[in-house]
């Protein structure tokens, strides 16, 4: 027998960590779902799809701000310190990926703020006249839209990232401490975030452009998690124990039924079928890749908490 | 420069929770919440079984994970004996070093902050000994200077059989188990 006793019952610790609940997984989507928005608008960008007066790329910035302060405001409402959350900006931990995090999405806003002056949404142009002056002026110059598109790429790509980073760095939860969780965030961000632009595009033409990249999104998803399950359980003790959490323990059903089969495979199937001419585009593959990527999210950091060094 | 930490002989540890009342009164410690704490390992079969009480708490480690994730450096290393502490009132409370913490020796205090075992260091600059040392009475708590060899920790770590905890977790305990 192996028994431990301990007298120790603190709040969000004992009998197991939950420190984080529903606010972290939301804020973990919404990011990552802003950060494919903003990929895929900087792309539009970039290849001269702006130019199509119903691109979907105009709705983007301004769909990417309201979600992306949704997603802020659940971070925020996870603080429990929170009138010190200031604090964040009086300094740069160079080690902590919530300092990188905090600064990269300081950078985030201004590149999105760049991306809607391209076209401002017409309330803002009714409201706001020297801003839709200075929209006129800034589309002039040819350069401007490029420019624009290549850093929402960047900001987007490293904004993807830092959301599965940040929880793969804390090593004492064996099943976060995978870098592979970095690479499937964004993966999974980048498959939601077509998903979504994929459901509100106007033009046939770019929702078929979108179902594909979205289909090669969910193919390279379904392999860094095949990877990153895989090397879990070939890993140490405490990896394989995390693993476990997934192959037969208590997510086992929720992570493979939900997130893998009806949130990947199945929509993988009907998008597949879809882009081949088989059958109609339909709303239903889009709504269960977001559903997945957020259920994703809610298992990796849940299960993630129940994953222990000293055994689960 | 001293480097702090603390050796306890589980062998004379009797598990009277001394050490957990004493940090409470201390530190004043909210109800509910510890920043030490006994364990109890019982391990073997019947009839040859082994038991090892230990009194835990932060390990400040060498290498702290709690101090590389702080996003806002609440969460830093002391100069003086290069203890783990936390600035209250600039940490937002993300958690973060809760989650990183292998040994779970953290909590959020009710007023927001992320709190933990400060080695007492308010009477450590007094001359004095930790509160839990201080009070334990089989006195099987030693605290000092572990980069200086002739400490009685030093002494103790040289000569009697020991270990820290989750040693494989990298984090460098700095909280040697006498057994």
């Amino acid at each position: 027998m192996h028994e431990l006793t301990s007298t120790r019952a603190n709040p969000l610790i004992d009998p197991s960590l939950h420190v984080w609940e529903w606010q972290i997984p939301v804020y973990l989507f919404l990011g990552g779902l802003v950060a494919g928005m903003m990929v895929i608008s900087g792309y539009f960008l970039l290849s001269g799809r702006h130019k199509r007066t119903r691109c979907a790329c105009f709705m983007l910035p301004s769909l990417s701000l309201i979600l992306l302060s949704l997603g802020m405001f659940a971070l925020f409402l996870d603080l429990e310190h929170k009138l010190y959350f200031w604090r964040l900006y009086t300094t740069f931990e160079i080690l902590s990926p919530m300092s990188w995090g905090s600064w990269i999405l300081m950078l985030v806003y201004p590149a999105i703020l760049a991306n809607l002056l391209l076209r401002l949404p017409a309330p803002l142009q009714i409201s706001f006249p020297r801003l839709q002056q200075l929209s006129d002026q800034l589309v002039e110059h040819p350069m401007f839209a490029k420019w624009v598109g290549a850093v929402n790429m960047v900001l987007g790509s490293l904004l993807g990232v830092y959301t599965g980073i940040l929880i793969s760095t804390l090593a004492a939860r064996p099943l976060w401490n995978s870098a592979l969780l970095g690479p499937i965030f964004l993966l999974s961000g980048m498959s939601a975030a077509a998903a979504f632009v994929h459901m509100i595009a106007r033009e046939a033409e770019e929702r078929e452009l979108l179902a594909k990249a979205d289909n090669g999104f969910l193919m390279a998803e379904l392999i860094f998690i095949a990877l990153f399950v895989g090397g879990m359980a070939t890993s140490t003790q405490v990896h394989q124990q995390a693993a476990g959490l997934l192959l037969g323990g208590p997510y086992t059903a929720v992570f493979w039924v939900f997130v893998v089969g009806l949130g990947i495979v199945f929509p993988l199937v009907i998008q597949l079928l879809a882009v081949n001419h088989k059958i109609q585009h339909t709303p239903v593959a889009p709504i269960l890749v977001m559903l997945g990527g957020l259920l994703l999210r809610f298992v990796i950091v849940s299960a993630g908490q129940l994953s222990h060094w000293t055994g689960n | 420069m001293a480097r702090f930490g603390m050796v306890i002989d589980t062998t004379k540890c009797v598990a009277c929770m001394d050490c957990v009342v004493a940090c409470k009164t201390e530190n004043e410690v909210p109800e509910g919440l510890c920043r030490d704490w006994i364990v109890q390992e019982v391990k073997g079969a019947f009839p040859e079984l082994q038991m090892e009480i230990r009194s835990e708490r932060c390990n400040h480690c060498d290498n702290p994970p709690c101090v590389d994730c702080c996003p806002t450096g609440a969460s830093h290393v002391e100069p003086l004996g290069m203890t783990v502490q936390v600035t209250g009132d600039v940490c937002i409370g993300c958690k973060a070093c809760l989650a990183s913490c292998p040994y779970d020796a953290r909590y959020i205090h009710p007023d927001g902050y992320a709190d933990k075992c400060t080695f007492c260091m308010h009477r450590v600059v007094e001359g004095l000994e930790p509160a839990c040392v201080a009070v334990c009475p089989t006195r099987c708590m030693y605290f000092g200077d572990l980069d200086d060899p002739n400490s009685q920790v030093s002494r103790l770590i040289r000569s009697r059989k020991g270990h820290t905890l989750l040693p494989e977790a990298g984090t460098k305990p700095r909280i040697h188990f006498l057994t």
